[in-house]
């Protein structure tokens, strides 16, 4: 199983375990991701308004890129998996921002949507499959309690996202389980952290965080996982009592491939 | 030559503001066959009608054109004054001046010219028009209801005690439909059991109805006056002649997993059971997903238990075909599934029902005996939170676009059925908007909220988290801009009604529409809202559209008045104006019978002189009971073998040459 | 309070540029409130989030501007997700953002404000997601 893999300005900084993780289990699960060679930073939120095109070209240059591979694109941070997805979206629907962005770019071909992109978990849920997973889990997870945090951005909006359901997601969930630990759902788990207001207006963010954590706790929530290091940011900026890290590192964890 | 009568309506200044009515008349007397040309201000009154009949008989014309409004205004008035005078009324002929003429252009000489011009056109197809004589077919002095609801037993009860034979078919075990799962009904919180159930007890024992039950359509043949249908009578696997209705063997039934459908899943039923005590037929059905019977074969204890030998494992679904005048389709609705509104955690939560499982929990035969407790822990509520408008006035893909138009009157039933209970609970409406017109329904509704001291929040809720044996409702009061939460016990969701799931289906088996929601269409939503573009098909109840128990019964004696008008009349006459076949030119090819709309052609295999010897021959053959005369079929025959009656071609060609040349 | 002077055209063509801009129609709001109701934002807001809406209905652009909600929505998608008519009111509360920053010298955010708002472990997708939302 072969992809291309795009994987963003903070898995390369900030959030170094995230991409570590994810790369030591693919090769544990005989999956190769191949990063992409010049991606560009994909903005880190998806330009909402409807004449932005500029900020839209970094991921059409991944997404043309994997298509003209012929390969599926695999991101792990969920806010760079939010904005190639939907920028793929408006490449496929709509005509306006597909002929300025082809205009400008000048590719060998003209891009139009054809790459498909998926989440890391997603690509554990759909190519490898949850039992084969579990299969594969040497060090099972047994007795910890782990809660999901999915956060905004994997979600939604549901549509385009078309991730799982938006109010009531199970794919974390069922992931926790593959590894062999009990998933804890708890009510917060899709409510936003605050996202970037951390920066503008941390009070706010802090409260908002503040609301999950407690949730979390209330249902004896024991550990967190997260697939945005905002999100992982925010939450811990908060609180000590509940260790939070990144689905990939449970990963690798059950996998026996974290050194 | 013809003898024809031109007689121009001024309709007011309707016609004659825009036309020079002089002109037109000078013209018509100028054009051959005409011997007669008249003008009156109202053609279409008593003395108008008259001058025409005297007219027709005085100056003994053979046709007759009036040049007036549409015929679909006044064709059939015309007609009548000219068989009153002794005319063939399929000599008349309407030019439009009025809709097509006066009223859509402004400059009088123009419209002038055209006035006449469809006069001319006229003139020339009744001098090619040939008297026509409709024929008759019978009418079977018997109606179908197919869905037994209060909609579907209201209108065989009336049909029945008109005098006509009515069968329901019932897909269910039972009659009774939504109706009977209600605990009170608004607007009189009278019992709703109280007042079907007799009407149930009447439909099965009337002379004249006959029940079809756990039975479906299978298929539908025929046409108005004549249609045959093909009941499929799913296997009960219970004898209903021999079985007694002692339900010994519901008792006994050791497989007991199934959820009670009745009771909204909140309570569980055996593999053989009564879907509830009052129902009709009191016959009980074995559910062969869940009977060990059938599942293992082994257990069969319903069989040796029953006192009167009537269980039957071997039944077979069996198909009973009748034959019809009349068809009441009345199958009424459903709610939708809440699987997509996450938000409301109602496949997660027990305490967060629908408000039809909130009509179970309260009413006296449901599974707590009419008290009020939580589903989780069977314990009393002290808040409860309403929501109105889950999926209804949605455009998303999640929800329905209408209004579900009975949520704000049942949710106010509810809140007050709560308080007149128990009036320590604290009760919270949320509504987007409340609606209620209807006789005495606003103030019913003002009632739980002046007398009841139910809350009423203009607002919807965003959220439902469960905390700890909470339900802590994030909602927002939008006339004052405040966000709440409400520590609520239970929340119960007012779910948009849909149409069912297999009308398109049935639609298609009856030839009957339906619209983007998939409820049946109405021939006319003001002015025939009771009958389908069928002829002889009719609606009632909310499979047209959402409606409560009063609408629903005065649609349902609408729809009944509406068959047994058709039944009485015993016969029908039907429109001469029907295709017919030229079976010399007719090729066989039958590309006319892939066309038709309404199945009105078939094949025939006729034999015809060729040559001197006879031989066998394919051609097309129209059903003139079927044929609507819209005249597709003519202009698909490549060998132009079909004509309409009436508009035969060379009577359309006629009027384009009197047009143009 | 004095009357709020309703003139349907007065902001016809910065209401008009809104719409292009979020490519959403403000009319299909029935003023149900369930984006305010779920807005885990709301509690800084001075204006919520269906008060928005119905007051860009009404033409009063500029209280919305002027408001902190604008600057408090987290672009979280709540209500866009959950709207029963369908609205992006995400796309609302950054086309108004827009109309504001996009002027010359109204960006939120600057490039000297930035040290002090980061502390080391913040991730550079809070500081890139600032600067796109906060800046131009
Ligand atoms: C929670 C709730 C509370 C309500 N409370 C009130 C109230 O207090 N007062 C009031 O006036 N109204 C009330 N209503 C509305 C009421 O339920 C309807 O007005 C009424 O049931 C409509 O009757 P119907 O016969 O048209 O449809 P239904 O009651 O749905 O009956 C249709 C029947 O047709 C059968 N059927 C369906 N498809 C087929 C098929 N293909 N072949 C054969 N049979 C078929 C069904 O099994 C069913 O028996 C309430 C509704 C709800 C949801
Ligand atoms: S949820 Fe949608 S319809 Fe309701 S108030 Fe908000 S924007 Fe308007
Ligand atoms: S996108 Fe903004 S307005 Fe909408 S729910 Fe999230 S924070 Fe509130």
């Amino acid at each position: 199983m072969k992809f291309s893999y795009y994987p963003g300005c903070t898995l390369k900084t900030k959030a170094q375990e995230l991409e570590k993780f994810a790369l030591n289990s693919a090769a544990a699960l005989g999956v190769e991701l191949e990063e992409q060679k010049e991606w560009q930073c994909c903005g880190a939120v998806y330009p909402l308004a409807e004449d932005e095109i500029g900020t839209k070209l970094s991921s059409v240059r991944a997404l043309a890129e994997a298509a003209q591979k012929n390969e599926k694109l695999i991101t792990l941070c969920a806010a760079c998996h939010h904005v190639i997805k939907r920028v793929n979206e408006d490449m496929k629907t709509k005509d306006d921002v597909k002929n300025k962005v082809n205009n400008y770019l000048q590719l060998a071909q003209d891009y139009q949507g054809e790459a498909e992109v998926i989440h890391y978990l997603e690509m554990l849920r759909d190519e490898i499959g949850f039992d084969k997973l579990a299969e594969k889990v040497t060090n099972p997870l047994t007795n910890r309690k782990i809660g999901a945090y999915y956060g905004c951005l994997l979600l939604r909006p549901a549509e385009t996202m078309n991730f799982d359901d938006p109010e009531n997601p199970s794919i974390i969930e069922e992931f926790i389980k593959a590894l062999g630990a009990t998933p804890v759902k708890y009510p917060y788990r899709t409510e936003c952290c605050g996202g970037y207001l951390s920066l503008d207006n941390k009070e706010l963010a802090q409260e908002m965080t503040d609301n999950i954590m407690k949730s979390a706790l209330k249902n004896e929530v024991e550990e967190l996982v997260t697939a945005c290091p905002l999100c992982k940011y925010n939450l811990e900026n908060k609180n000590g009592k509940i260790a939070i890290s990144y689905f990939t590192e449970l990963l690798a964890e059950a996998l026996g491939v974290k050194e | 030559m013809q003898r024809i009568g031109v007689f121009v309506c001024w309709c007011g200044t309707n016609i004659a503001g825009t036309v020079d009515i002089d002109q037109v008349k000078q013209a018509a007397e100028k054009i051959p066959g005409v011997v007669n040309v008249q003008d009156y201000q109202y053609m279409c009154s008593e003395v108008g009608q008259n001058l025409i009949k005297n007219a027709i008989k005085e100056q003994k014309l053979d046709r007759v054109v009036i040049a007036s409004c549409s015929p679909r205004m006044h064709e059939a008035t015309f007609r009548k004054a000219a068989k009153s005078a002794g005319l063939n009324p399929y000599l008349v002929e309407i030019a439009n001046i009025r809709e097509q003429c006066s009223w859509v252009h402004k400059n009088k000489e123009e419209a002038t010219e055209k006035a006449i011009a469809l006069v001319r056109a006229a003139v020339a197809k009744a001098t090619l028009n040939t008297e026509l004589v409709p024929g008759e077919i019978g009418v079977e002095p018997r109606a179908l209801e197919i869905g037994g609801g209060i909609a579907g037993i209201q209108t065989a009860l009336d049909i029945a005690e008109a005098g006509y034979k009515v069968d329901i078919i019932e897909k269910t075990p039972s009659i009774g439909g939504k109706m009977a799962q209600i605990d009170k009904t608004f607007p009189t919180l009278d019992c709703s059991a109280c007042i079907l159930t007799p009407k149930m007890v009447d439909a099965s024992t009337h002379p004249n109805i006959n029940l079809y039950t756990y039975s479906e359509v299978e298929a539908v043949q025929g046409y108005v006056g004549n249609f045959e249908v093909t009941i499929r009578q799913k296997a009960r696997s219970v004898n209903a002649d021999k079985c007694t209705g002692c339900g010994i063997c519901t008792d006994k039934c050791p497989s007991k997993k199934a959820e009670s459908e009745f009771d909204e899943g909140l309570r569980k039923r055996g593999a053989i059971y009564i879907p509830f005590p009052q129902a009709v037929p009191n016959v009980p059905v074995i559910d062969r997903e869940e009977c060990l019977k059938f599942k293992t074969g082994k257990c069969g204890l319903c069989e040796r238990v029953c006192p009167s030998g009537a269980i039957e494992f071997n039944q077979e679904d069996t198909l009973v075909t009748q034959k019809y005048g009349a068809i009441v389709v009345a199958t009424g609705y459903d709610l939708i599934n809440l699987d997509k509104f996450g938000e409301y955690p109602y496949t997660e939560h027990p305490d967060v029902i629908t408000s039809l499982e909130f009509e179970r929990l309260t009413s006296a035969a449901g599974p707590t005996a009419g008290k009020f407790l939580r589903p989780s822990n069977g314990n009393k509520p002290k808040k409860v939170v309403f929501v109105q408008c889950v999926g209804s006035r949605d455009k998303s893909s999640r929800g329905k676009t209408y209004c579900s138009k009975i949520c704000c009157m049942y949710t106010a039933k509810h809140a007050m059925l709560i308080k007149e209970k128990y009036p320590e609970i604290e009760v919270y409406v949320f509504y987007i908007d409340v609606r209620t017109p209807g006789k005495n329904f606003d103030e019913f509704q003002r009632r739980a909220v002046e007398e009841y001291g139910v809350n009423y929040i203009k607002g919807m809720v965003g959220k439902v988290f469960p905390e700890g044996d909470k339900l802590q409702v994030h909602g927002v009061d939008a006339l004052s801009s405040e966000t709440l939460i409400i520590d609520a016990d239970m929340v119960v969701l007012a779910a948009a009604t849909k149409a069912k799931d297999d009308a398109q289906e049935l639609g298609r088996k009856l030839s009957i529409s339906t619209d983007a929601n998939n409820f049946f269409t109405e021939a006319h939503p003001k002015l025939r809202p009771v009958e389908t573009h069928s002829a002889g098909i009719y609606l009632a109840g909310a499979c047209q559209g959402p409606k409560d128990i009063p609408e629903t019964v005065a649609q349902s004696s609408a729809a009944a008045a509406k068959a047994i008008g058709l039944l009485n009349k015993g016969k029908l006459v039907n429109n001469p104006c029907v295709s017919q076949v030229d079976e010399q030119i007719c090729s066989g090819c039958l590309a006319c019978t892939k066309m038709c709309p309404y199945e009105a052609i078939s094949s025939q295999v006729i034999e015809v002189k060729e040559q001197g010897k006879i031989v066998k021959k394919t051609v097309a053959h129209v059903n003139e009971a079927l044929c609507q005369g819209c005249g597709g079929c003519t202009v698909t025959c490549r060998a132009g073998a079909l004509d309409l009656k009436g508009f035969m071609n060379r009577q359309i060609l006629a009027e384009v040459d009197a047009i143009c040349l | 309070m004095g009357r709020m002077k309703i003139i349907p055209d007065a902001k016809k063509k910065e209401l008009q540029q809104i719409l292009e801009i979020s490519g959403e129609n403000v009319k299909d709001c029935m003023q149900c409130g369930k984006c305010t109701a779920g807005c885990p934002a709301s509690s800084s807001m001075d204006i919520l989030p269906h008060q928005v809406i119905r007051l860009l209905q009404l033409g009063q652009l500029d209280k919305v501007a002027n408001s902190q909600t604008i600057w408090s929505c987290a672009s979280c998608f709540t209500c866009t997700t959950r709207c029963p008519r369908n609205i992006d009111l995400a796309k609302l509360m950054e086309a108004v953002r827009l109309t504001i920053i996009r002027s010359k010298g109204s960006s939120r955010l600057k490039a000297d404000d930035v040290p002090g708002k980061i502390d080391p472990k913040m991730p550079q997708q809070a500081i890139v997601s600032g600067f796109r939302k906060y800046n131009k």
